[in-house]
């Protein structure tokens, strides 16, 4: 459960990871419901439409909207997004 | 006034028997009354709403405009709208103020409809009753102790207690249908591909799509010819034309062929939503329908398939959530780490964070082929399903929900419970087909939701048939008792 909440960066709290571990539980006995059906020779079903990535020319198509953008980040100064210091 | 239907409204509006203004500020007057009950919004646009109902009339005094033009509509908060909170019914997104429209946004304004505001729902659209959403629940306008199901519960609401004619959903697991079945209203879920996904926060991106919750199918159809169509912002978006719903929804339906697959009516199924859905079969069969047996085999796969498909892509979706370019942030972070694991611990709610752990797992290193590509095989099997039984009727019909309007509080505790109420919705977005529900009568006091499911692209097919069966009856019509509008039984937290 841990490695599953660092991997999903959660700083899940000891109440909130025991309720995480009961419910989990009961979910992977839903999905388990899958281990015995045969797929055998079954193409895998990535997605509903049979169709190829579009390409488009590489053409700037955005204008410059930093400012807009940046209006909703939690700290922003002169056009950076500032986060706790990460290389020392 | 009322709302009506918007074709009803639409022919008002252009004959200047009403304005845009009128309908707006009778919306809006609603909305003042009724929502401290059934908390169907998170935000409310008067100024924006009055000034686009303005702008509509003055294109209607000018003979311009089109079917929807001064329409009053609302959108579920999960489509980005410029300059206005979109929160997603999360502490997440609280303090975000989207800086574009959606295109389903933006198509519906430049055909004139006026938005007075954005709906609640489920947290990030993850839910069936709309008990996670951070704005507290929405109540169900035929009884305020039950649930108007989720996740686009809010529009559920608003459109069945009359605030608007029609407002804008999303469904990836049933998320339209089944609130429209819980309170008595149309509720439609065109083919993945067919409304853009610009601009609609993505919660699992091969199973979501945009659609409408209405009064009638012939609504949807008018709606949808102005929602659907082909956006190069969507790498999904389907490039193929969208046809007149609304010009085919007379075509009769004698000698045409309906679907019942025996594996609808399993031991889950609530006998009073069978009863009314075997009386829906023979209403068709009075309009000259046939009525076969297909088989769905596959079926029962369906809910575990999609609780590992959609959390998978869940999880990969909302590692977006980081703290760092918008949304929540914690305070105080003492690191990189620090920063996104509690910004993501305080930001999101139980469920969304249990969706999140289970799409990391069944995603993780050793579990991925047991797990991700089994279901993707599942759901291939399911597909297969429904494109061999459309090889031989027009349209699939089945209950949409196992039962009527749950208590809110009843299915909380276990999660499992409230994921098998989609149990029969969820197969059409694992196939990416349309569905559409539609009222059929009643369980006790409470709606009933009838399910039309259709091939790839066959929208017009299933709109037809909802509108013939609304033409022969009329349990569209039914109209919750009013509410007392009483704010001390308010949803709000």
């Amino acid at each position: 459960m841990d490695h599953i909440a660092h991997l999903a960066r959660l700083a899940l709290s000891d109440a909130e990871a025991a309720d995480c571990v009961a419910k989990l539980s009961r979910i992977l006995g839903l999905v388990d419901q899958l281990q015995g059906v045969d797929t055998t020779g079954v193409e895998p079903m990535a997605h509903p439409l049979a169709m190829t990535q579009r390409l488009r020319s590489d053409e700037i198509t955005e204008s410059d909207q930093r400012e807009d953008y940046q209006r909703n980040a939690p700290r922003a100064d002169q056009g950076l997004y500032l986060v706790p210091r990460v290389i020392e | 006034m009322e709302p009506d239907s918007i074709a009803g409204l639409s022919r008002a509006l252009r004959a200047r028997k009403v304005s845009s203004r009128e309908l707006t500020e009778a919306a809006l007057a609603r909305i003042g009354r009724l929502d401290p009950l059934l908390n169907a919004f998170i935000t409310v646009t008067p100024e924006q709403a009055l000034a686009a109902a303005t702008a509509a009339d003055a294109r209607l005094a000018r003979g311009e405009g089109t079917a929807l033009t001064g329409v009053p509509i609302a959108h579920k908060d999960i489509f980005c709208t410029r300059g206005i909170l979109t929160s997603c019914g999360s502490k997440m997104l609280a303090n975000f103020t989207a800086p574009y429209d959606a295109a389903v946004v933006e198509r519906l304004a430049a055909a004139g409809v006026v938005s007075v505001g954005k709906t609640n729902m489920d947290e990030f659209a993850m839910g069936s009753s709309n008990e996670t959403s951070y704005y507290g629940p929405v109540r169900n306008p035929w009884d305020p102790e039950r649930s108007p199901g989720g996740s686009s519960g809010g529009s559920a609401a608003a459109v069945a207690a009359g605030v608007v004619p029609a407002a804008t959903g999303t469904d990836t697991g049933g998320s339209i249908r089944q609130p429209a079945a819980l309170v008595g209203i149309t509720g439609f879920k065109p083919s993945y591909g067919r409304c853009s996904r610009y601009g609609m926060i993505a919660f699992a991106s091969s199973l979501d799509q945009a659609g409408v919750l209405t009064r009638s199918a012939e609504d949807a159809a008018l709606l949808m010819e102005a929602m659907a169509g082909f956006d190069p912002r969507d790498s999904t978006s389907a490039n193929r034309p969208v046809p007149a719903y609304a010009a085919a929804l007379d075509q009769p339906l004698r000698g045409r062929r309906i679907g019942v697959p025996p594996e609808f009516f399993d031991a889950g199924l609530d006998a009073r939503c069978e009863a009314r859905l075997r009386e829906a079969l023979q209403v068709f069969a009075a309009l000259g329908a046939e009525i076969v047996d297909v088989a769905l085999p596959h079926l029962a796969l369906s809910v575990p398939t999609y609780y590992i498909v959609a959390p998978a892509e869940a999880s990969s979706n909302l590692a977006r959530f980081d703290g760092v370019r918008f949304g929540h942030r914690c305070e105080a972070p003492g690191s990189i780490e620090d920063l996104y694991k509690r910004s993501r611990q305080e930001g999101f709610g139980a469920e969304v964070k249990r969706r999140i752990m289970t799409g990391t797992y069944v995603l993780s290193a050793g579990y991925y082929d047991a797990y991700y590509l089994q279901a993707q095989k599942a759901r291939a099997l399911i597909a297969a399903d429904l494109r061999r039984a459309f090889e031989s009727v027009d349209v699939i019909a089945g209950p949409t929900t196992p039962t009527p309007a749950f208590r809110l509080g009843e299915k909380t505790a276990d999660p499992v419970q409230m994921y098998l109420n989609d149990i029969y919705t969820i197969a059409v977005n694992l196939a990416g087909v349309p569905g559409i529900s539609v009222p059929c009568g009643f369980a006790g006091d409470l709606p009933v939701g009838l399910q039309l499911i259709g091939p790839a692209f066959g929208e017009g097919v299933v709109l037809n048939f909802a509108h013939q069966y609304q033409l022969a009856t009329d349990w569209h019509r039914r109209r919750p008792p009013e509410p007392a509008a009483n704010p001390a039984q308010g949803g709000r937290r």
